[in-house]
């Protein structure tokens, strides 16, 4: 049972470990996807707590930087089927366990 | 109009009572006066000729009496609108009491006057006032008075300006809208769950582990690249630009089919009606020229057929002059577009040889002028030869005439032989970078050369050919006209030796179907087809010049062409 406890601990540390964000599906430019990972990057890790709050930085920051109507959605289960703007969609995991999608339709 | 007159003045005198009501008097008075006016003006023009009396319809009937009777009028100072019998209530007395003095004045004109007495209190003020202002324009007006001299000071009056106003010409307005298109969308769904997520983390950690391995190892697999790229969906400027790269490509091909249609068909179907009538011989017809502009000057040494792709040939260019400069080049042409090459790589001397490799056709080997052999990958798009000779690693000392691939050996390394002019049948491996190449034989000096020199003098070989059913047997023709049949597991003496022509024997062949004929040709003019049992040949060609090269009709076992140093090929069968 402790091996197994401890196998199941394993597991977590090496999905933890492999926290690097990871870009599932992008379609955005090169220097506006760097960006924009690393604006999710710090909003998740700055609101680790609290989805809504980072996905209300990322928004936030998104209007401000690339023009209005942006929408974010991070969680750790869910599906979706979105109308986007060509050349603005990031869908990327980060943390082992959340996945966060950006995009722009307004 | 004047009272007093001559004839008829009539003076009208009335006792005119003060309190009396003077309206009566007036009307009295101006019925009279009209009286006067129209005896007036009948008098005034009484000179004029002859006009009669005008009588007003209402004017008094006088007799003449009375119209001579003189009437005094006396002019009062009394007020005729003016009341004569005022009552005023008197609280003293509790009565009405009448008023005596009556005010008689009547107003006709009043006008109210807007100067003031220069002693009064008001006239005073203004004066300072006006004082006041004058100090303070007095600077100005002292500067005004200094510049132009003495100058009176001018009032400017409030009341007296002239306002001027004009409008310039407004452009109409105009409606125009607009609507921009919109930025185009695009769908996309996808599912976030823990194992979904898991199994990206490990596969893209599965792929880095890959690419490290690659980085050290040899070959590259571009299929993983391509689905790196795809998952990852990074559009970079280099993508677009081979992928123009393959459309302009499809577009020369198919502007040069277009234009080389008809030679296309000849190519497919080739039915020359005359043919009939020649009998024994048909006709050759040239098909296509192929040109390279760089390659002028060079002439083409080498030609193979790729074994795989139909369509595409290699050509080796050099120079067969000795004394010319050292240069060559590799060409792959595609009958598909014959007006450029396919490939084009550059070498450091004259291409001799050139031969690709049976099953993997994009290996070609060359071999060289200055006796290098070289391997080319086509699939790598570098210009430089995979693997090269050097002159330590025992690089042939005369230009290598002929390159053959052979089979892959235990290791499954591939390896091919070549024969030089300096004597030697090297077999060269690769193995991994490099090219190790092993002696199989010598070939053996002429019976001219003196003994001692026959290991210094070699004999230059010219053309080698492998047997198609056996492999390790070869042939291997040399420049003093003998033909050497070898074994590559017997590498100290040949098996046989044919005395073949008087002298250099250009290229030997075997025959694809009959596994023991084979063919040689020569310089000295002659084409031999030989039984490798039987010592002499079995047929003999004369034909007018030095034959430089023979081939076999892969499709029967008794045509062959030849070419001669005059420009002709034979087809003989």
């Amino acid at each position: 049972m402790a091996e197994t406890g401890d196998g199941k601990k394993e597991d977590a540390d090496y999905k933890r470990l492999q926290s690097f964000p990871l870009i599932r599906h992008t379609d955005m430019a090169e220097e506006m996807r760097v960006e924009t990972m690393e604006l999710c990057v710090t909003a998740c890790e700055k609101f680790a707590s609290n989805n809504e709050n980072a996905a209300k930085m990322i928004k936030e920051s998104m209007d401000k930087k690339f023009g209005s109507s942006w929408h974010v959605v991070i969680g750790e289960g869910f599906g979706f089927e979105v109308t986007h703007e060509v050349k603005n969609l990031l869908y990327m995991f980060f943390g082992g366990s959340l996945a966060v999608c950006v995009w722009k339709c307004s | 109009m004047s009272v007093p007159h001559k004839v008829g003045t009539v003076k009208s005198k009335q006792a005119t009572n003060v309190k009396a009501p003077v309206a009566k008097v007036v009307k009295a008075a101006g019925k009279k006066k009209d009286e006067e006016e129209a005896t007036d003006t009948a008098e005034g023009e009484e000179w004029m000729p002859g006009k009669t009396l005008v009588k007003p319809p209402d004017q008094l009937d006088l007799t003449e009496e009375e119209l001579n009777e003189e009437i005094t009028r006396v002019l009062t100072a009394n007020n005729p609108n003016a009341p004569q019998n005022v009552v005023r209530y008197g609280f003293k007395e509790g009565c009405y009491k009448p008023i005596i003095f009556v005010d008689q004045m009547a107003i006709h004109f009043e006008l109210e006057g807007n100067l003031v007495h220069k002693e009064s209190d008001e006239g005073r003020r203004l004066m300072a006032k006006q004082a006041e202002r004058e100090e303070g324009t007095g600077a100005e007006k002292l500067d005004n008075v200094a510049k132009a001299g003495e100058k009176e000071r001018k009032l400017t009056n409030q009341f007296n300006f002239n306002e001027r106003a004009s409008q310039t010409l407004n452009n109409p307005p105009r409606d125009i809208s607009c609507q921009t298109e919109p930025p185009p969308r695009a769908n996309f769904s996808a599912t976030a769950n823990q194992w979904e997520i898991y199994d990206f983390y490990v596969e893209e950690l599965k792929r880095r582990e890959k690419s490290k391995e690659k980085q050290e190892g040899q070959v590259l697999n571009k299929e993983e690249d391509k689905s790196k790229k795809k998952i990852i969906q990074a559009e970079t400027q280099s993508d677009d630009i081979t992928q123009l790269a393959h459309a302009a490509k499809i577009i020369e091909r198919m502007v040069n089919q277009n234009i080389f249609d008809e030679v296309a068909q000849d190519f497919m179907y080739f039915e020359d009606a005359a043919d009939e009538f020649r009998g024994e011989k048909g006709t050759l017809l040239p098909l296509w020229k192929l040109q390279y502009d760089k390659a002028k000057g060079l002439s083409v040494t080498a030609l193979c057929w790729n074994p795989k792709y139909n369509d595409l040939f290699a050509v080796g260019l050099g120079s067969y002059e000795f004394t010319q400069e050292e240069r060559g080049m590799l060409l792959f042409y595609t009958l598909k577009n014959s007006s450029y090459p396919e490939f084009i790589f550059n070498t450091t001397s004259g291409v001799m040889c050139v031969d690709i490799h049976e099953q993997l056709s994009y290996l070609v080997a060359v071999g060289l002028h200055d006796g290098c052999v070289a391997v080319y990958n086509l699939k790598k798009k570098s210009d430089q030869p995979v693997y090269n000779s050097t002159a330590s690693s025992g690089k042939h000392r005369g230009a290598v005439m002929q390159v053959k691939w052979q089979k892959d050996d235990l290791d499954s390394n591939h390896n091919f032989i070549s024969v030089s002019a300096d004597g030697r049948v090297v077999s060269w491996t690769l193995v991994k970078h490099e090219l190790v190449f092993t002696d199989i034989i010598k070939l053996p000096a002429t019976d001219k050369v003196p003994d001692d020199l026959k290991d210094v003098i070699a004999t230059a070989g010219t053309s080698l050919d492998f047997h198609k059913q056996k492999d390790y047997h070869f042939l291997v023709a040399t420049e003093a006209g003998k033909i050497h049949k070898g074994s590559k597991y017997y590498s100290s003496k040949f098996l046989e030796t044919y005395d073949a022509h008087f002298m250099t024997v250009s290229r030997v062949r075997w025959n694809p179907f009959h596994p023991n004929v084979f063919i040689s040709c020569g310089w000295d003019w002659m084409v031999k087809i030989w039984d490798q049992t039987i010592k002499s040949p079995i047929f003999t060609f004369e034909l007018k010049t030095s034959v430089t090269d023979v081939a076999w009709a892969p499709y029967s076992s008794t045509i062959f062409a030849a070419i001669t140093n005059d420009g002709k090929s034979r087809d003989h069968a």
